[in-house]
């Protein structure tokens, strides 16, 4: 076995190559999820609008004027009656607006919901602002109560010019099973 | 006996043999074959006619899951790490895998995955139901309570076949005979060199996801659950990150097989031997950069669909090199056609007509309309069969004459090879028509024109199950024959392995051979 390679080459080799593997492992469960997100971030390909926007100063530019549609779908199971208040309006971007979509909790118990934004076209995702959102948090409501859930949005004046309508999408999810302490808490 | 077999069960359990572990490995392959075999003919004898006969649509679902996952990795994958294990130290003049102990873990381990992969089918709730790409959320939010059971099998697998690669690779790039330089090297020791660097990289991926489907069914994370900002099509987007270089995994060591068989029964050196190499290395680095075009119908961007198309349809350039190239290898040769020989002809033709469903597939506009239907089952299932299934089978008629020091017949090598071949090509051929009539796939009934391809599919299923059982006739017989095969065994065969007795001793190379 004189001529062979030491073994220590191979314990080396092994152990590199077990480095790889951990890598891997670690690269598919930490840096692919953030990295996806990112990718969608920046690109607007899920549909997901960002978070709390912090208004500026800017000139409403009535020149344009774009066509923003609200849709509301229910996830499955969940049975609250879920709809806009209005289904679309007519806005100039740059101009701050407010509509509301109407929740009623037609159940006998306590729920929390949570909904979620997806908005088409993709290239206007991140000129879609939002100063205040019903689905920055989850909503909770008592048994057979209703809300009127607001939302207040600026569409940006950088908007792409071939875009003409901005479609909003809420699917609101049942999240009391994950949330009771918290929707005790909120209830209260 | 001191350097002889252990005697008994011990021998097998404790065996750190890399000709022991092969074997282990390619009966339990076989075992899963059979055993997704069922899976498949239960399935097949659904669809005989249209309507709901024989199972519910719950079962019928169970056993499509079922079905892929043993095959895949219960199946395909031991096999060929089980070749690997008999063939590689013998094809570089190695007495043995660089880490036999670990190699009789990475083994043993198995069973155990399979008995609760298995195990699952008579839980409360069934077996897993979601398919074999288990895409969240139906295996998350609607999966049934087994599906833990199933992410502790895929992890027990994944770490067997990480095993395994890293045992193979060490092997191979530390333990070559002096003058077996990488380039000398067989082309089965080639593919399977990239075959396990592929495995190391993305089995731990597949532990990532299943991973993350634990964590997020038992532990409230939502990675894949929109209700808490997660999303499902990050699983599809990891899954194949896995998947397509999986595909590959199955595919790689094959193309080393029939590279070893077409030159032997050609009576020609295999043309273009470093252009192997090079294609088998191009198509493992294209394969980490296509696994879009699984899901073109998710709502990419153009750029996106366009990216993931063309770089699908660049993997045909390095698989067409190595079409030609044994085409080439055959031309104008001194053919003789036995068994070995006959599967792996039928691999290179069967093969390349799974490559261009594949390609026709890969147009992205094209593929909204075969997306989920037969097509795709067609696609794959001629790829996989005739292609990892064939060369499995080829190896084993090629090499078991030297692994038992008997010759099997080959009448008998023949016939099975015919009733295989008409057999599968009755079950898959007509699954193209129905899928591009429209046939969803994973359905349990379907509509009325689609009855007559059905039937014809479903009569070559149990043919093609049939034929199988007179290959482990065929098998067992040789391995009990009394017809003994002699050293080279074929009648010029290329390759280290053919310069032992038959049967190869128990310990081989001992002290390394010489390659000039």
């Amino acid at each position: 076995m004189k001529s062979r390679q030491p073994t220590n080459s191979t314990t080396l080799l092994s152990l590199k190559l077990v480095g790889v593997v951990v890598g891997m492992f670690a690269f598919a469960m930490w840096a692919m999820p953030p990295l996806y997100n990112a990718f969608c971030d920046l690109t607007g390909l899920n549909g997901k609008t960002g978070g709390r926007y912090q208004a500026v100063e800017v000139e409403v530019d009535t020149s344009r004027t774009v066509k923003v549609q609200f849709v509301a779908t229910n996830n499955e199971s969940m049975p609250w009656e879920f709809r806009p208040t209005v289904t679309s309006v007519k806005v100039h971007p740059g101009e701050a607006t407010s509509v509301t979509y109407f929740a009623h909790n037609n159940t006998g118990k306590d729920m929390v919901a949570q909904a979620i934004p997806s908005l088409v076209p993709s290239n206007a995702v991140n000129y879609f602002h939002k100063t205040e959102c019903f689905c920055f948090n989850q909503q909770p409501l008592p048994a057979g109560a209703s809300a009127e859930l607001p939302l207040r949005f600026i569409v940006d004046q950088d908007l792409p010019r071939q875009v003409n309508t901005i479609t909003l999408s809420y699917t609101l999810f049942d999240v009391t099973k994950q949330n009771i302490e918290l929707s005790q808490g909120a209830v209260n | 006996m001191a350097h002889g077999p252990a005697k008994g069960l011990s021998r097998w359990l404790f065996t750190t043999n890399h000709k022991d572990i092969g074997s282990l490995y390619l009966w339990f392959s076989f075992a899963m074959f059979l055993l997704g075999g069922v899976f498949a003919l239960v399935i097949r004898a659904e669809l005989f006619e249209p309507g709901l006969q024989i199972v519910e649509p719950e079962f019928f679902n169970q056993m499509t899951t079922m079905h892929g996952l043993v095959m895949v990795f219960g199946a395909v994958m031991p096999a060929f790490v089980g070749l690997a294990n008999w063939m590689v130290p013998m094809m570089i003049g190695a007495p043995d895998m660089a880490l036999p102990r670990m190699n009789n873990w990475s083994f043993w381990i198995l069973p155990f995955a399979f008995a609760m992969l298995a195990s699952t089918l008579f839980m409360e709730g069934g077996a897993p139901n979601f398919g074999w790409t288990f895409y969240a959320p139906l295996s998350t939010t609607y999966a049934p309570p087994s599906v833990t059971f199933f992410i502790f099998a895929v992890h027990i697998m994944g770490a067997s076949s990480i095993m395994g690669s890293i045992n193979i690779i060490a092997t191979i790039l530390n333990m070559r005979a002096p003058g077996m330089t990488l380039m000398k090297m067989p082309l089965f020791v080639w593919t399977w060199l990239i075959t396990a660097y592929l495995l190391i990289a993305v089995m731990p991926v597949l532990a990532g996801v299943v991973t993350m489907m634990l964590m997020d069914i038992h532990f409230n994370t939502s990675f894949f659950d929109a209700a808490g900002g997660g999303d499902p099509v990050l699983f599809q987007h990891v899954f194949w990150f896995f998947g397509h270089p999986e595909v590959y995994i199955m595919i790689l060591p094959a193309f080393g097989v029939v590279s070893a068989i077409i030159p032997t029964f050609a009576r020609k050196p295999l043309f273009g031997y470093a252009s192997m190499v090079y294609a088998t290395a191009s198509i493992a680095f294209l394969s980490f950069i296509v696994w879009a075009h699984h899901m073109f119908t998710v709502g990419m961007p153009l750029a996106g669909e366009l990216f993931f198309m063309y770089a699908t349809m660049l993997i045909a350039v390095p698989t067409g090199v190595k079409v030609f190239n044994w085409v080439t290898t055959m031309f104008r040769g001194s053919l003789s056609f036995e068994t070995p020989m006959l599967f792996s002809v039928a691999f290179v033709i069967l093969f390349t007509i799974g490559g261009f469903s594949g390609l026709m597939l890969a147009i992205a506009p094209a593929d909204f309309q075969y997306h989920d239907t037969y097509f795709v089952v067609a696609h794959f299932h001629y790829v996989l069969v005739p292609g990892a299934i064939f060369s499995i089978t080829a190896a084993v008629y090629y090499w078991l004459p030297k692994w038992c020091g008997n010759m099997y017949n080959e009448t008998l090598g023949k016939t099975h090879f015919w009733l295989a071949f008409v057999g599968l090509n009755l079950t898959f051929f007509p699954m193209h028509f129905v899928g591009l009539a429209g046939m969803p796939r994973r359905i349990p009934d379907y509509s009325l024109q689609f009855a007559d391809f059905n039937m014809i599919a479903s009569c070559g299923a149990f043919l093609f199950g049939a034929a199988q059982i007179l290959f482990l006739f065929n098998v067992i017989s040789t391995i009990r024959g009394k017809h003994k095969a002699t050293d080279k065994v074929w009648e010029n065969p290329e390759g280290l392995e053919w310069t032992l007795p038959s049967p190869a001793p128990y310990h081989t190379f001992s002290v390394p051979p010489q390659v000039k």
